[in-house]
């Protein structure tokens, strides 16, 4: 293992109402493939925008190649040989491969761009990393992995010195994540450091040289791969958290109503004849990875996205749900995983987003009731401990996990019955989803039933009384939870990929 | 999947085409006074500064912005510019190049206001469509100097005449002219840094910030493009008409941006061609000054060139749905 490339130290980080990154520690020497993990919400992707200058430090060090460095854009950063591949892809979907790959370093003739050349040496890089694609597709016709690889060629085409790769797996499928490995280990062999962010436990041992975990936006420790186990991992990453106690059995009476079926419900390529009931009081997971259909599969259960054919029940009920309007009048609430476009207006105060979907029921002739708003926006606060100042508190100044609350209190208020969570903990530190995670079981108990789509594992076993996998807009599973482990989901997850 | 895209990208352009050969042979049939040659070149004469604020405003469109200070802006330079020729007794040349200074300044000032201070678009535009009105107010009208007159020469940059009176031969060069600057224009979008980022901006504006490029600059300069091309209008818009008038001009640049997306230029930003403005603009100017030869009025024209707008840009919107679904 080589001499230190990178060393960042006592790196701290505030968001408002979020302590980011608490006083963090991380290094990483050349020829060193060194992993960074952590729940989601732990702040490694945070750690890794402030190494390249995407935010700005609030104290702290940050040492490259034995020089106090301070990137202001990622272009210092790339110009100083830190390249980030990043999780979300930050690819121009109007332009060509090729025209992406070089963005911002063209090659020139005079005044024109020598788009043949750029062609050619993107051709010249997919051949150095073996995999196929025309240079001169529009990126926005290719497959989620397929751009992954195309990020990953501009990235080495950058000549770093040091790559992060930002859950470059998480929509890889098994060969893909073979010849993203094929590809680390020659950088690897060709002296360069590497962080690899992952939450995959497996990866981790087959990749990594070392492992950095961290935790609520602090530093927990570092360890030697190949020294540690996965359970040793597991402990730093969870730490002393007490978790709501997970399920071993289904909670659901048995003999507990249908209050949703699905039946044969297809929309557009990412929804393919997926058919599924949910019971009163039962919390059903959705599980599968990036671009299984999950959140498609519920919009157009919603009313959100067309769907093409199938048949709903609510009740036993058919229904015909074309809009969201439809689908909340039959008491189906949806908790969007984008809660800042499509969950709540933040620039309005508690009260107005309470009664946003149910304003109808606090009007007084043509005026709106302001009283009988304000009553009801304070129940759910008690209710749902919501911590604010008070109910005209405007929701931006709201921490993540308090928004949310306020968001569940919306569709309560409208008297919804069937809740769809959209990765209902993304952005929350981890006491906060706790409180959520108490608050789904005890909606629950009281009879209401939940969907919720989560990517993270330990939700998804810690929550669901049954099961759902989904894999390419397909069924590939369902699963009680007294049979469920991680190992048989992320089997079926992937059974459709190659 | 890309050839067949390219299919229907083609198809668009080609329907819009098939637009304008329809008119014109429908005018051809009704209208006799529409098959001679003097009128079509008088509506070759008022489709140059329509087709000049389009590639202008073309820029802009893409990138998911609008310009609605291009159709008064012209006025104004063209009545300032004007006014300097008469009052101050400026050569002509010297006169053309003020106006397309004044069109760059502006466009610079919408760039800044809209690039660096975050202001919307539409807003910021419609704040200089009303202070360049205001300016072109205060001057009086003003004719240009006409052919007859000393200094008419530029006229000619637009109109050849051979010989004199009801003989006289009259070749639309301003056509070719607006031609090249099309062709010109569909190069810089397409092969040059400027283009490339005006459609990356149109397209997905945080991955070009989070590539390290100059957002602001090219952003600007998309407007600053804008703006010198209402300036060249100016001088095609003060070669046509007799006098140009304070306080009008309002509206005029409806017809370009409508033109640009009839030509199709995507209505979210991010995809667009000028030789598709150039073909989008001349079905407006067709509906603008063809319909009265075939007995329409100036109503009729409004309602049909609405309609015929609506339909383009439906064609955009259905035509991203099925992108979208086949994706």
């Amino acid at each position: 293992m080589g001499e230190c490339i990178l060393k960042m130290e006592d790196i701290d980080k505030s968001f408002p109402g979020v302590h980011a990154l608490d006083h963090v520690h991380f290094d990483v020497n050349k020829g060193e493939v060194h992993a960074l993990m952590g729940e989601n919400g732990a702040g490694k992707s945070t750690l890794m925008k402030v190494l390249t200058g995407i935010y700005t430090k609030d104290s702290g060090s940050i040492n490259f190649e034995g020089r106090e460095v301070e990137f202001h854009n990622t272009r210092e950063a790339q110009d100083a040989g830190i390249v980030i591949v990043h999780q979300e892809l930050n690819m121009v979907g109007d332009l060509t491969v090729a025209q992406n790959i070089f963005i911002g370093r063209e090659f020139m003739k005079g005044f024109k761009i020598d788009d043949k050349k750029m062609i050619e040496e993107s051709n010249r890089l997919f051949a150095e990393l073996k995999i196929e694609i025309d240079p001169k597709a529009k990126m926005k016709d290719l497959t989620v992995g397929k751009q992954q690889m195309c990020e990953i060629a501009k990235a080495i085409s950058h000549d770093a010195k040091l790559i992060i790769f930002d859950e470059p797996s998480a929509a890889l499928t098994e060969k893909e994540i073979e010849d993203l490995f094929v590809i680390i280990r020659d950088l690897r062999a060709k002296n360069l450091g590497i962080v690899y962010i992952s939450h995959r436990m497996d990866e981790i041992k087959v990749i990594t040289d070392r492992v950095t975990v961290m935790r609520d936006g602090g530093y927990v420790g570092t360890l030697i791969t190949k020294d540690c186990t996965k359970e040793d991992i597991i402990n730093m990453m969870v730490g002393r958290v007490i978790y709501e106690e997970p399920k071993t059995k289904s909670q659901v009476a048995p003999d507990a109503p249908v209050v949703l079926k699905v039946e044969h419900l297809n929309a557009g390529r990412m929804v393919k004849d997926v058919s599924f009931e949910l019971r009163k009081g039962e919390i059903l997971g959705f599980s599968g990875l990036m671009g299984a259909g999950r959140t498609e599969t519920a919009r157009a259960l919603f009313g959100a996205d067309p769907k093409t054919s199938g048949d709903i029940y609510v009740n036993g009920e058919k229904v015909t749900i074309n809009s969201p309007q439809d689908a909340v009048k039959y008491g189906i609430g949806y908790l969007s995983e984008d809660r800042k476009r499509y969950g709540i207006v933040v620039q309005k105060s508690i009260t107005e987003n309470s009664t946003l979907a149910a304003l109808e029921n606090y009007m007084s002739g043509i005026f709106i009731n302001k009283s009988a708003e304000k009553k009801v926006t304070n129940q759910y606060i008690k209710e749902l401990a919501t911590k604010t100042p008070n109910a005209d508190q405007l929701v931006v100044n709201l921490s993540g996990g308090n928004q949310q609350k306020v968001v569940i209190a919306k569709w309560l208020v409208r008297n919804c019955d069937i809740l769809i969570f959209d990765e209902p903990t993304r952005g929350i530190d981890v006491g906060a989803k706790n409180e959520i995670y108490k608050l789904m079981n005890r909606l629950a108990a009281e009879g209401k039933s939940i969907i919720m789509i989560s990517s993270e594992m330990t939700e998804i076993l810690r929550m669901s009384d049954r099961i759902v996998i989904m894999c390419e807009g397909e069924k590939t599973g369902e699963i009680d939870i007294a049979e469920a482990t991680q190992e048989l989901i992320m089997d079926k997850a992937t059974r459709n990929i190659e | 999947m890309t050839k067949k895209k390219n299919k229907l990208l083609s198809d668009q352009r080609f329907i819009v085409l098939l637009v304008i050969a329809a008119l014109i042979i429908i005018y051809m049939i009704f209208s006799p006074e529409f098959r001679q040659y003097s009128s079509i070149l008088s509506m070759l004469d008022f489709s140059y500064y329509d087709v000049l604020m389009a590639i202008g405003v073309t820029f802009p469109l893409i990138t998911a912005g609008v310009d609605l200070s291009i159709g008064t802006g012209m006025v104004c330079y063209a009545l300032l510019a004007g006014s300097l020729i008469r009052n101050q007794h400026v050569p002509v040349g010297v006169a053309m190049l003020v106006c397309v200074l004044l069109g760059c300044i502006v466009g610079m000032v919408n760039g800044l206001l809209i690039a660096v201070m975050n202001l919307p678009p539409f807003l910021a535009t419609l704040c200089t469509c009303m202070i360049t009105r205001g300016i072109g107010s205060m001057s009086s009208a003003v004719p240009w100097p006409t052919t007859q007159q000393d200094g008419g020469w530029f006229h000619s940059i637009f109109k050849l005449t051979f010989g004199t009176g009801r003989s006289a031969l009259k070749i639309p060069i301003g056509f070719i002219l607006v031609v090249a600057l099309v062709i010109l224009m569909e190069f810089v979008l397409n092969h040059t840094k400027f283009g490339r980022y005006t459609i990356a901006i149109g397209s997905n504006k945080e991955a070009v910030i989070l590539s390290g490029i100059n957002v602001k600059f090219y952003h600007v300069m998309a407007y600053v493009i804008c703006g010198l091309f209402a300036g060249l209008a100016a001088i095609a818009y003060a070669a046509v008409v007799p006098t140009v008038q304070p306080g009008t001009g309002a509206g005029l640049e409806l017809d370009a941006i409508g033109g640009v997306f009839v030509g199709g230029v995507s209505a979210t930003g991010g995809y667009g061609s000028v030789l598709g403005t150039l073909a989008g603009v001349f079905v407006i100017v067709l509906l603008k000054t063809g319909l009265p030869y075939v007995g329409l009025q100036a109503n009729w024209q409004q309602i049909i060139t609405g309609a015929v707008l609506i339909a383009a840009v439906l064609i955009d919107v259905i035509k991203r749905r099925r992108a979208a679904k086949a994706q």
